[in-house]
């Protein structure tokens, strides 16, 4: 029995329409997509969905309140909510810096969280 | 007075890749104006991924996009001030600004490039019936709310309009914990992105109610609820399709206009359906010397066709600056 499946690339903008056929969860082809990074994202979407996170972390002593920060590189799309946990409990002293690491392992994922802005540490008031 | 050969209104993506360009082909004298307090414009606001797939090969948030061009204002030493408005332009191109710690400043500019980009249409442009309670935002207020100031707007969030910008939020709102009762469309097709229904909504299994709008907001001190109704192929509310939706907060993601208040001060000829300035393919508007580029020109759907447009405008800018000179 061949099994359809319907996808949207989310690769770029362009968001193809793909469609995957398997057998016996094996996939057997892969067609619509326009480019190679259709066809890795297709077979991902069927066996293990990943996807980059991207939040905010509190930041301490900084010029702003909070620094933008991204998994470095996908994770598996059911940790997207745990991981947000996690994130939710940590805050980061400023300054911080565009791609500072500010989690190791993100979620047991093995991925970093990275920083994706500066912020600047605020000036201590003077009298 | 202030003299420069080139200003740049807007040190968002537009103005800093327009800025970039100019002074790639030789312009010295380069002034961009930003009214907020970093250049960046709105990038830094828009934290998700999505960004310079086709100027950097590579997927960057917002952020990292911005600081791409950032960086190249500063290696290259091209001025610019933060927190500094333009409140008035003229057709003899001096530029007036209220700068933070000046005061009010006027520069003589012998070329100006507009890249100001544009706003949300606010609730006002909708006609919903109802009182004005607070919890009704455009989607980019609350974009701002969450990603800059790190607070949530509320916890039960019903969106009107599928922009990007809309479907985004609903995307971040729930990863933040709130509860995205549903995004309503009053056309039959989503106007965002497919690739951001399904990362922002099916993945979270958040409704796409196409075909719906608001047709009446519930509340008087906060917003408690909303009606949602089908509407017919004129996009008029089909009687007895009524649902009420209980929700705290409203976003509205219904569109974006270019941002010309300027623009009409110079009293050149604006487009009507695009609401921008007519421009010729080299990005001048009708009066010589003042180009625009990027969301003032029409809205784009990605910050990479933002960045071209603007270098040519730059590159144009600087052609009619050396030009003059010779």
């Amino acid at each position: 029995m061949t099994e359809k499946k319907e996808l949207t690339c989310i690769k770029c903008p362009r968001g193809c329409g793909i469609l995957v056929e398997t057998e016996q969860g094996r996939i057997v082809s892969i067609s619509g997509n326009q480019c190679k990074n259709g066809k890795e994202y297709a077979e991902k979407e069927v066996t293990a969905p990943t996807r980059v996170l991207t939040t905010t972390v509190k930041v301490l002593s900084g010029t702003e309140k909070v620094v933008a920060v991204k998994s470095k590189e996908e994770i598996p799309k059911e940790k997207l909510l745990p991981a947000m946990e996690q994130i939710k409990e940590i805050t980061v002293e400023a300054p911080v810096i565009l791609g500072e690491t500010i989690l190791e392992d993100l979620c047991g994922t093995g991925i970093p969280l990275v920083a994706t802005a500066c912020v600047t540490r605020k000036r201590d008031k003077t009298i | 007075m202030l003299q420069y050969d080139l200003v740049i209104i807007g040190g968002g993506p537009a103005g800093l890749a327009a800025a970039d360009s100019a002074r790639e082909m030789g312009v010295q004298s380069i002034l961009i104006l930003e009214r907020e307090n970093k250049l960046g414009g709105i990038l830094n606001q828009c934290i998700h991924t999505g960004f310079g797939l086709h100027t950097f090969r590579e997927e960057l948030t917002g952020p990292e996009y911005a600081a791409r061009y950032i960086d190249k204002i500063r290696q290259k030493e091209i001025e610019y001030k933060v927190s500094a408005m333009v409140i008035d332009i003229t057709r003899d191109k001096q530029v007036t600004i209220m700068e933070k710690g000046t005061g009010l400043v006027t520069i003589q500019a012998k070329v100006i490039v507009l890249a100001m980009g544009c706003r949300e249409r606010p609730r006002g442009a909708l006609n919903i019936p109802g009182y004005r309670p607070a919890g009704i935002y455009s989607a980019g207020t609350a974009q701002y709310f969450v990603n800059i100031d790190g607070i949530m707007p509320g916890k039960e969030i019903v969106i009107l309009g599928s922009g990007d910008i809309g479907l985004i939020m609903a995307r971040r709102l729930t990863l933040e914990g709130a509860k995205v009762k549903c995004v309503a469309e009053i056309m039959p097709k989503s106007g965002g992105l497919q690739r951001n229904i399904v990362q922002c909504l099916e993945d979270f299994g958040i409704p796409l109610k196409l075909s719906h709008t608001v047709t009446y907001i519930h509340g008087k001190e906060r917003i408690e609820g909303v009606t949602l109704s089908k509407v017919d192929a004129n996009l008029e509310p089909v009687p007895g399709t009524e649902e009420f939706v209980p929700c705290d907060t409203l976003l509205l993601s219904v569109g974006l206009i270019p941002e010309n208040e300027l623009t009409r001060k110079l009293e050149v000829p604006m487009d009507e359906k695009t609401k921008g300035p007519v421009v010729t393919p080299e990005m001048e508007t009708a009066l010589p010397g003042v180009f625009a580029c990027g969301n003032v020109v029409h809205v784009h759907d990605l910050v990479d066709h933002v960045s071209q447009e603007a270098k040519k405008a730059g590159e144009n800018a600087a052609r009619y600056i050396l030009e003059e000179k010779t």
